[in-house]
């Protein structure tokens, strides 16, 4: 079932056009990787999904996307409701400087998802353990959560961004700064997490893409070049350029 | 070739040894001009923190205080005691003439017969007693004690007489002639006799002034710099905005000093010389400093939060108010005790609104008249009598004291709540 629908999306960087003519299909509770060389644009249109460009004042969106069917683009949209639908988990860990129980607690509090202390206390816990983070901080809730390490950082921003149930959640290079031990828990979250969210994530490694991912877009100089099954463009890639960014003749 | 490197490296050594040096001497002058500085002013200024009593033997006779048998409280408050203290004064001379008399009258303060009213006051049963009182002695025999009186002058070039030196003289081998922690230079406020003159009325006029100008200047700069900083689009007009502030950083104080005379006392009519009209003067100059610390420090933080923010679905205002601003105020607030702080040693414009008027009262309210600690200062320093030299030194001691006590707090604030990034 298709999730988000993309219709001839364009990008504006002020008069730089940094997207063009995207169109791509997202399934439901699957993982799609975005791939491509640095400056491609998919983070770009990672961040057109939940209308973060918005913050950036000379960015402009043309074009339709259909989330549910809805139009996001459209002036009817409200920004935070929409954000509340889409979770979003960052290259850097960036925890509040707060702590971990106040970090996860956070959109809940602003949404009024729970009545109660002991409603939220029941959020706080099951985020934690869906972002298998709940066993190595339960003790320490009320310590601030930039102690953390690296690795638990990112995954108590899995944590804070499942905590309002999102549909669907975008992953913009969420393993870029972890090491690989750190790498590996992610992806297998990012497996799990897919059976009730969406996930889209950027990726710079072609290796994680192939791992946890169904479906990949590649994205070459704004342009979406190709795109369908991860086994397929991996396997068997219709466009040359994605032959030769696969097997690292460039990027 | 190899022989050329060498001398390059060794050139290259000789420049960075060269580059400290020059560096470590700007320190040392900077320092030793310090020093001298602070040296000048301590040395110039203990002394007015001690104040000289000439301990004198006073008769409290009823006759002379036209007070009758069992007084009440209201009868000693109304008694005349101009001519016991005249008289104590006068015996402390058995030979002297009229005119020496005078002399002696003029050795304690004019204060003097408040002193011994005190002293009745304090107990009633002193009546047609004795006692040794404890009077201020004038401003020039008191910085004889001290020393600092050039005694070696001609008679006709001192206000001090050889007559007056001789029973000083007498009453310091007698040991009647103390010196004190000098109280009275806290609790007194302005006079225009240098042994009474305190800092009282200055001191309150400062912090009054101060906390208006906080009540201004705050919460219009930390406004108008989160408006600035998170909503405002940039654009043009903005831009103007933000080369004004950056101007109005730099006008000078004067300046501010002629629109408070030219606004608030001669349009609106607030009252002259008072600390609300130096606070709302100050303010003006205060704000584009708390304006510029508090964006900067808005600056700080990184986007990565309001990202964060922003992506769990907060509105701009939440990211704002849950995030940003608490993030900035260790900044924001350093910044302000900053401004405070020049706010405080400011001068120029608080003379142009009339904070230099003679203010013997201490200000109870911002609306009352008041002078202020810089400007004390300087009505000080304009003052030709001997004893102010010392008075001078003792206030730049007290408002630098004060100074040094609010940044130490800013810098507190900033290195005890300063969040470090992970």
């Amino acid at each position: 079932m298709i999730k988000i629908k993309a219709k001839d999306v364009d990008v504006f960087y002020g008069k730089k056009q940094a997207l063009f003519n995207i169109s791509l299909d997202i399934e439901e509770n699957q993982v799609t990787a975005l791939i491509g060389p640095s400056g491609c644009g998919k983070s770009t249109f990672l961040r057109c999904l939940n209308r973060m460009n918005d913050v950036i004042d000379i960015c402009s969106v043309k074009g339709e996307i259909l989330i549910n069917d809805f139009n996001i683009n459209d002036k009817s949209c409200d920004v935070v409701r929409l954000r509340e639908k889409i979770g979003m988990v960052f290259q850097k860990p960036n925890p509040f400087p707060k702590t971990l129980y106040e970090n996860v607690s956070y959109g809940p509090t602003i949404h009024g998802m729970a009545q109660s202390k002991q409603e939220m206390d029941e959020i706080v816990e099951t985020s934690l353990k869906k972002a298998a983070l709940w066993e190595e901080v339960k003790d320490r809730l009320h310590e601030p959560g930039t102690g953390l390490s690296g690795g638990q950082q990112q995954r108590l921003c899995i944590a804070r961004a499942i905590s309002v149930t999102p549909e669907v959640i975008l992953m913009d290079e969420p393993c870029s700064a972890l090491d690989p031990i750190a790498t590996a828990q992610i992806e297998e979250l990012i497996d799990e997490l897919k059976k009730e969210h969406t996930i889209i994530i950027v990726t710079h490694s072609m290796a994680q893409a192939a791992r946890v991912s169904q479906n990949t877009g590649f994205f070459h100089l704004g342009r979406l070049i190709e795109h369908g099954s991860t086994d397929k463009i991996f396997k068997n890639p219709d466009n040359k350029k994605t032959q030769d960014y696969i097997t690292g003749r460039f990027g | 070739m190899n022989k050329n490197k060498e001398q390059l490296l060794n050139k290259r050594y000789k420049a960075e040894q060269r580059f400290r040096l020059y560096g470590l001497s700007a320190i040392f002058m900077a320092l030793l001009f310090l020093t001298i500085f602070i040296f000048k002013i301590f040395s110039t200024g203990y002394s007015a923190f001690q104040k000289t009593w000439l301990i004198v033997p006073v008769t409290f006779d009823a006759e002379l205080m036209m007070l009758d048998q069992n007084p009440s409280k209201e009868d000693l408050q109304d008694a005349d005691y101009y001519d016991i203290a005249l008289k104590s004064m006068a015996d402390l001379d058995p030979n002297a003439n009229e005119d020496q008399e005078n002399e002696l009258k003029r050795m304690v303060s004019y204060f003097f017969e408040k002193e011994i009213k005190n002293e009745l006051l304090n107990d009633p049963n002193l009546i047609g007693k004795t006692k040794e009182v404890y009077l201020t002695a004038s401003d020039d025999l008191d910085q004889v004690f001290k020393g600092n009186y050039p005694r070696d002058l001609p008679e006709d070039q001192r206000r001090v007489s050889d007559y007056q030196l001789k029973i000083f003289d007498q009453l310091v081998a007698n040991g009647k002639v103390e010196s004190k922690f000098n109280i009275s230079f806290f609790t007194n406020a302005d006079s225009r006799e240098a042994e009474l003159a305190g800092i009282a009325s200055s001191f309150m006029g400062s912090i009054f002034s101060i906390l208006v100008c906080l009540m201004i200047a705050f919460p219009v700069a930390v406004l108008a710099a989160i408006y600035l900083e998170e909503f405002a689009p940039k654009n043009r007009f903005t831009d103007f905005i933000e080369v004004n502030i950056n101007n109005l950083a730099a006008v000078p104080s004067i300046v501010f000093g002629l629109l408070g005379l030219g606004v608030l006392l001669a349009i609106f009519h607030l009252p002259r010389s008072t600390p609300l009209v130096g606070g709302i003067t100050l303010s003006l100059m205060t704000l584009p400093t708390i304006i510029i610390a508090a964006r900067a420090s808005l600056k700080a933080v990184p986007p990565s939060i309001r990202e964060a923010a922003l992506a769990m679905g907060a509105s701009r205002m939440q990211t704002t108010m849950h995030h940003t601003v608490p993030l900035s105020m260790p900044g924001t607030l350093s910044g302000t005790i900053i401004g405070l702080a020049q706010a405080l040693g400011e001068t120029a414009p608080l003379i142009l609104i009339g904070m230099v008027a003679f203010v013997n009262t201490i200000p109870g309210s911002p609306m009352d008249p008041a002078a202020s600690l810089p400007v004390q200062i300087y009505i000080w320093a304009e003052s030709a009598e001997r004893g102010f030299v010392e008075k001078v030194s003792a206030c730049i001691m007290v408002l630098l004291g004060f100074l040094i006590i609010m940044n130490l707090f800013a810098q507190i604030i900033r290195h005890k709540f300063e969040k470090k990034w992970s």
